[in-house]
């Protein structure tokens, strides 16, 4: 379904800023793995999502997504495989737009935009019944500006409007990172049953590690533009925070002790 | 007096649709385009140029129309493939129209005086129906532009509910998101922006045949004035619906010109003053509401903390009383 192969980035290379931000990175998901990846700041995560959504382009290596090579691929093309949240809940919506034209907007992802009209009342009809799934009675608020919407509606509405195409691959970068834990929660359990009823091939990024066991089948602990440390399903069951830090220290000793702040 | 508001009304209709133009680089692209200076001047010589070689009229205006288009997808391409800043990129196409519109004129100025133009020819059609010469002008020409302003406005809330409109009002929005939901941001700036300067174009095709001339100068400032008509038309009309902001901006291009023919009328103004005119209406129009807004806020403030004042009195006092009572009791 996706798969990396050998990725390496450099940023400002040849400069005293030279960064290292990914190196020999190799994954590989197949049809309905949900991925969690965990790891402090600067460990490459997000440059990660970035080369697998097109926002930036591999030095090395190359990225396949349902078989077909997409490396260089600019991010507008291949965005109609790939579903993404971002963390800041104003990022994945249109704020002067309705919740009905955004979710217009997202329907139009997998096919050429035309001059059919966006809203029809089929459509508006089928609108009403996605947004009920997500229970935060958005359905009788289609006409509502999406700027009025609270945090916690906008993340709900930009996960919906992520994933109801059906995408390839769904990203999600620490999306629930940005809200209070009462919205978070929410959201963690409505990006549960959403992958579940899709059955979408996910991978999310947290900065939680309970989160990051809660959910998913798998599981990678990035550093350093490395990925260091991969949990397959079975023994994911058995995971828990403890164990995983006590991993942690063992690969790469006591110097990242401090880190338990971070990533807990 | 009336003459003066008839006038008023019929140029601000022609420029109305000048004002949609500016309202889609403006405000739904969030484009701040100075291509309009050049590309107004562009639509009035085209379509001179061609009426003053026997073209029939309308298909000079309409043609001006395609020439504003590719002067507007230039800015886009400038500033998409480019990656030139977007105002710089409009200064640039404006320095540039300046000189293909001297080009196309092949002077400075082309008169339109006893040629066939559209107004001409509508005012024909008016003799026709039975009406004097004077009526079926103004008649003719008002009702006319009303049409006219009003189909360009049917045509930009059509289009900005289609797929491809709701994406050029994302790309203005959020560019990060559309982008994520596989638009090409690049290709709907340049089709916003060329659709944009059309519409400017076709303004200014209309504006050279309404004075009977097309002048190289005609554009300057023609940004500020589609600005102001933007900008008024939203602090008095109101923004909610796309179709209620249109209706707005059009609302605002007819009040821009009658105010300005009406401050023209003061003794000591002249027709030169008429770009100080226009600054300082939009300065007004971007400034009043917000000191309104501010005032409104403070006013809010002040009631509710002289309520929380009296409450705290009126609880005090009550308490006060349940003492003496509590003590009586006693």
């Amino acid at each position: 379904m996706l798969q990396l192969n050998g990725i390496y980035k450099v940023f400002h290379e040849g400069t005293p800023d030279e960064k290292i931000a990914l190196q020999n990175v190799h994954l590989s998901l197949q049809k309905g793995d949900f991925v969690t990846i965990i790891g402090s700041n600067g460990a490459g995560k997000s440059t990660l999502m970035n080369l697998i959504s097109g926002v930036l382009f591999p030095d090395e290596g190359t990225i396949w997504i349902d078989g077909q090579d997409v490396t260089m691929m600019p991010e507008y093309v291949r965005s109609r495989y790939i579903g993404r949240v971002f963390q800041d809940p104003m990022a994945g919506t249109a704020p002067n737009m309705t919740i009905e034209e955004n979710l217009a907007l997202a329907y139009a992802r997998n096919q050429t935009r035309t001059l059919r009209r966006g809203v029809t009342k089929k459509r508006r009809d089928e609108f009403r019944e996605l947004l009920a799934t997500l229970h935060l009675g958005l359905e009788d608020r289609l006409q509502a500006k999406v700027g009025l919407l609270s945090g916690g509606e906008r993340q709900a509405l930009s996960l919906l409007m992520a994933t109801f195409t059906e995408p390839s691959i769904l990203l999600l970068d620490e999306h629930t990172a940005a809200l209070d834990p009462a919205r978070a929660e929410l959201i963690t359990n409505l990006t549960k049953e959403i992958v579940e009823r899709y059955r979408l091939t996910t991978l999310m990024v947290t900065h939680n590690m309970q989160q990051a066991i809660d959910l998913g089948n798998r599981l990678i602990m990035m550093d350093k533009g490395q990925i260091i440390l991969e949990v397959d399903e079975k023994e994911k069951k058995r995971l828990t925070v403890e164990k995983l830090l006590a991993e942690f220290r063992r690969i790469r000793g006591e110097q990242l002790a401090s880190d338990r702040a971070i990533l807990s | 007096m009336l003459t003066a508001i008839t006038g008023a009304v019929e140029s601000g209709l022609i420029y109305a649709i000048m004002a949609l133009g500016v309202y889609l680089s403006f405000r739904v692209l969030d484009f701040p385009d100075l291509t309009v200076d050049g590309s107004f001047v562009t639509g009035a010589a085209v379509a001179a140029t061609l009426i003053v070689h026997g073209v029939n009229p309308f298909a000079a205006t309409c043609l001006a129309l395609f020439v504003g288009f590719a002067a507007g997808c230039m800015t886009g391409l400038l500033h998409t493939a480019g990656k030139v800043n977007p105002l710089l990129s409009g200064i640039l196409m404006m320095i540039a129209l300046y000189s293909i519109n001297l080009r196309i004129m092949g002077r400075s100025n082309v008169p339109l005086l006893n040629q066939k133009t559209v107004f001409t020819t509508i005012q024909e059609w008016g003799t026709k129906i039975g009406l004097d010469s004077a009526a079926a002008k103004t008649w003719g020409i008002l009702l006319s532009m009303t049409l006219l302003a009003l189909l360009f406005k049917w045509f930009t809330d059509w289009f900005l509910q289609t797929e491809m409109g709701l994406a050029i009002r994302a790309t203005g929005d959020n560019p990060r998101m559309i982008r994520s939901l596989s638009a090409n941001t690049h290709l709907l700036i340049v089709l916003g922006l060329g659709l944009s300067n059309a519409m400017v174009a076709f303004s200014g095709a209309l504006v050279a045949q309404y004075g009977a001339f097309a002048d190289v100068g005609m554009g300057i400032g023609m940004i500020i004035i589609g600005l102001a008509s933007v900008i008024i038309g939203e602090a008095v009309f109101g923004t909610k619906t796309i179709a209620r902001a249109t209706l707005s901006v059009i609302g605002g291009a007819i009040m821009y010109r009658i105010v300005v023919s009406l401050a023209l009328r003061v003794q000591f103004l002249e027709t030169g003053d008429v770009k100080l005119i226009t600054a300082c209406m939009v300065i007004l129009a971007l400034v009043v509401p917000q000191l309104v807004r501010q005032q409104q806020e403070k006013k809010r403030k002040e009631a509710k903390r002289r309520n929380q004042a009296q409450a705290a009195t009126a609880a005090a006092v009550g308490k006060g009383g349940a003492d003496v009572a509590v003590k009586r009791d006693l």
